[in-house]
């Protein structure tokens, strides 16, 4: 499961955490508790991903070296090949972002400027996919696309419920940046300037949520490319982590999971630590 | 207005479905006997087990995820370990699945590191500590903002009037902080009972959470496959979540008029 | 027979649904179909268990991409008759009368005896109980959860077997496997390739031919069946009654129970499997002798569990399973 809060964002609502106001001792006792947090759960956390990068590191025995786990991730045949699966994942991504962006920002916006008793609504709506688990959803979801013969359809169709896995987290992220623009002033400015109401959303308030829209599509986008149960249990078998599941079942020497599995995390890793960076620049120019 | 028609198909039809096909039968007529299986001890058994390690999950991943938010807030908020520890635990958050299920066996097997412990073969302890990898994270992301709220200036009041740290815990930043802890919790314990992925790669061979159970209702192999059994089950899954996220959004907007 | 393989050629396609290509050297019989007919194969779900399968004809009947033909547990073949469609392929006699259904709606393929795999590290294992003990903390693996999974109830039958039971009644092999819990022996991870390598599941209970060390993936994989508690399992093909293309289908059992150097029979043994004319087979030699020399030892009179037994076994995990290893 995602963040349910916009990184990146965290340090707008918090003041100045300078020391000043500290005594030195407290500060040094500070030091030493935050050091010695950072080298527990840092342990913990790095041990697993450096085992897994290890691991992929394994040649055919335990013990020998060899590269060709990391090969295999372009290479590996299937059926169906994991690159064509990594390929499909990718395009959901974007496939699902994109929806995601076009149902919410426009609808938001103008919930915020004309119909803002509906917000509450809205908001309950938006937060019903996190009351509703994954597993319960494909539990209902099967006789629907049973209906419409979805062994036919090709896994690109899975967008559409994971549109709605994502609404919860964008619309925190999309929310956030909203409120901390004044969509109402802008709004009446492009308007008493002639502006449709297209190019309002579009190229007026748009462009000042931009750190809050590119959160939402990385949030998006992480939730897809980590998404196993509804597409497992549809039957899909082409989407990264179904691949990656039936992988490790069917498969001896499978090395190749764990160089795909370090490979995504440390991909995602990067963007988000990107993300932040971005972030912070737009700050403190504005 | 095509959301709420999106919506609709999506999301509300399928848990009416859900409804449906819990109050089916095999043949599909009306009946309440797919009800009885919730009173089964071996289905109460899955439910217990599920709010068990969610509620194992979440207060460890509360408690040790708050320390290490701590850590982190207490931190410069530009410099470079915030912004690791915030990419990583974005990251974290969301790596359950498959993928942690294989992190784990890699480092279980060839290291042997706990492959003797028999703790971690024990429910829950050792699927719980795999949640916890995910689960921890997830609370650091959602309790920061909660601890950035913390004002400095709060803590020097206390300290001018004579307060010692456990004073300024004790009576100011614990109450303060308490309805976003809570709250945070609950979260983690409704991530929790809806996580499936990570505990059907990492153990198959004996059913502890209804989300187990569910699959093999729906695909069993041995011929015991009962559609609405699955449904039923789904149903105890919904009431559970339902339950525990009202609670987290009336703590929210509790936090939410304290941190103003 | 010429006929239907132009007939087969003509539709060109084969749909097939649960057919990993590492299981019993399905990979190479697709594509030894492939390279002879010219026929393309589409392999949808792999993995997919004998339901899923069962799922599939249901849900896409009519549509192109149903399966035409399917490969499943014997449970699963008997309650859906009314799917399949009689066929009699030209070996038939050589099918043992035991191993088939007499209006020809299934038929058994290959099977192999539920045996244990376990590292070399531990040494030889002779008897199952050793298994009890100490040296095997956290070690031992089923292959699946026995209330869902084929392999992993005939695992636990199989342990009954050894236990005294008999095939009517499972309790003793469910008591074995509280006894494991109880020492601390019993792992619930799943075994798969990778724990195996990876070492984390040293000790699977699974077919022979999944623990062949070729299929493991590790050279010092061992495998033990043990005496007189042979539990065979055989799985059955049968032909989808709306099959889009059913030509092709035929043809494929066909390939699937030619007695050829190339034939259907011959790969699965090279998989490790026993394929069900293999006593027919060895007496008109036409069986590759090297690889029948490879499948483990056995000593003893295999047992196949029926319908019934199957049933009542399920039933009995489904209630008591959870309890004995919780």
């Amino acid at each position: 499961m995602a963040a349910v809060t916009s990184l990146g964002e965290t340090s707008l609502t918090g003041p100045a955490k300078s020391p000043r106001g500290m005594q030195a001792g407290r500060r040094k006792r500070l030091n030493l508790f935050r050091y010695l947090v950072f080298s527990v759960f840092g342990l913990f956390f790095i041990l697993p991903l450096l085992a897994m990068l290890r691991f992929s590191l394994e040649g055919n025995q335990l013990g020998t070296w060899s590269l060709a786990a990391w090969k295999e991730i372009v290479s590996y045949p299937g059926p169906p090949p994991l690159l064509s699966s990594v390929e499909i994942t990718l395009e959901l991504a974007v496939i699902t972002s994109a929806v995601v962006l076009v149902l919410l920002v426009p609808t938001m916006i103008w919930i915020r400027l004309r119909v803002q008793w509906i917000g509450r609504a809205f908001e309950f709506l938006c937060l019903l996919p996190l009351t509703i688990p994954g597993i319960v959803l494909v539990v209902g979801l099967a006789p629907i696309y049973n209906f419409i013969r979805h062994y036919q359809l090709s896994a690109l169709q899975l967008f559409w419920c994971y549109v709605i896995l994502a609404l919860p987290y964008a619309y925190r992220a999309l929310s956030a940046g909203l409120g901390a623009i004044d969509v109402t002033t802008m709004s009446e400015a492009a308007r008493s300037l002639g502006a449709s109401w297209f190019t309002v959303m579009v190229r007026v308030v748009a462009p000042n949520m931009r750190q809050a829209i590119l959160n939402a599509m990385l949030l998006s986008s992480a939730l897809v490319l980590g998404e196993f149960t509804i597409a497992y249990l549809l039957l899909y078998n082409n989407t990264l982590q179904v691949n990656l599941y039936f992988i490790s079942r069917a498969t001896p020497n499978a090395s190749v999971l764990f160089s795909t599995s370090f490979a995504a995390l440390i991909f995602a890793f990067i963007l988000l630590l990107i993300l932040s960076y971005v972030g912070r620049r737009r700050r403190t120019r504005g | 207005m095509p959301f709420l028609g999106y919506v609709g198909v999506f999301l509300l039809l399928p848990t009416v479905i859900v409804l449906v096909h819990a109050f089916q039968n095999q043949s599909g007529g009306f009946s309440l006997s797919g009800l009885k299986v919730l009173g089964d001890s071996t289905v109460r058994g899955y439910f217990v087990g599920s709010a068990e390690l969610a509620a194992v999950t979440s207060v460890g991943g509360a408690v040790l995820g708050a320390i290490l938010a701590y850590a982190v807030a207490s931190g410069n908020p530009e410099g470079v370990v915030r912004r690791l520890y915030l990419a990583g635990s974005g990251v974290l958050a969301q790596f359950g699945g498959v993928t942690l299920a294989f992190a784990f066996l890699a480092t279980v097997g060839p290291s042997g590191l706990l492959l003797h412990a028999s703790w971690f073969y024990n429910f829950p302890e050792g699927i719980g500590l795999i949640y916890l990898y995910f689960q921890i994270p997830l609370m650091v992301l959602v309790f920061m903002p909660a601890i950035d709220g913390l004002k400095v200036q709060w803590r020097e009041a206390c300290e001018n009037l004579g307060g010692s740290a456990w004073q300024y815990w004790r009576h100011v930043g614990g109450p303060l902080l308490m309805p976003a802890f809570l709250g945070a919790t609950l979260l983690l314990f409704a991530n929790a009972l809806s996580a499936f992925a990570t505990i059907w790669a990492w153990e198959n061979q004996i059913a502890y959470i209804v989300p187990q159970q569910i699959a093999i209702a729906l695909s069993s192999e041995v011929g015991l496959a009962n559609a609405n059994e699955g449904a039923v089950l789904a149903l105890g899954m919904v009431i559970m979540v339902v339950v525990v996220m009202t609670g987290y959004a009336l703590l929210q907007r509790r936090a939410a008029r304290w941190l103003r | 027979m010429s006929t239907l393989a132009a007939a087969a050629k003509k539709e060109g396609t084969l749909n097939v649904i649960a057919v990993p290509p590492t299981w019993a050297n399905y990979g190479a019989i697709i594509s030894g179909f492939t390279k002879k007919y010219g026929i393309k194969v589409n392999s949808a779900n792999p993995t997919g268990t004998s339901q899923d399968e069962v799922n599939a004809v249901k849900q896409e009947n009519g549509t192109a991409a149903a399966p035409d033909v399917l490969d499943i547990g014997q449970a699963f073949a008997l309650p859906n008759a009314s799917l399949l469609a009689p066929y009699e392929v030209s070996t038939w006699t050589d099918i043992p009368a035991a191993q088939k259904a007499a209006n020809g709606l299934w038929y058994e393929d290959y099977g192999g005896y539920m045996s244990i795999g376990y590292s070399s590290k531990f040494g030889t294992i002779t008897s199952m109980s050793q298994l009890l003990g100490s040296k095997f903390k956290n070690a031992v693996a089923l292959n699946g959860n026995p209330t869902a999974a084929n392999a992993a109830l005939n695992g636990v039958m199989m342990a009954n077997l050894v236990e005294g039971g008999t095939a009517d009644n499972i309790s003793k092999g469910v008591n074995f496997f509280h006894q494991l819990k109880q020492a601390g022996n019993f792992s619930p991870v799943s075994a798969t390739g990778a724990t195996i390598k990876a070492g984390t599941t040293p000790v699977v209970f699974n077919w022979d031919y999944l623990n062949l060390p070729s299929y493991v993936g590790v050279s010092n994989w061992k495998v033990f069946v043990p005496p007189n508690a042979i539990l065979g399992g055989y799985y059955a093909q049968a032909i989808n009654k709306n099959a889009p293309h059913p030509a092709a289908a035929r043809l494929w059992e066909e390939f699937l129970y030619s007695q050829a150097t190339s034939g259907g029979q011959n790969l699965w043994l090279a998989g490790g499997a026993r394929p069900v004319e293999q006593a027919a087979m060895t007496s008109n030699s036409s069986i590759n002798t090297a690889d029948a020399s490879k499948l483990p030892a056995v000593s003893g009179t295999p047992v196949f569990l029926t319908q019934a037994q199957n049933t009542a076994a399920a039933n009995y995990l489904t209630a008591n399973w959870a309890k004995a290893v919780g």
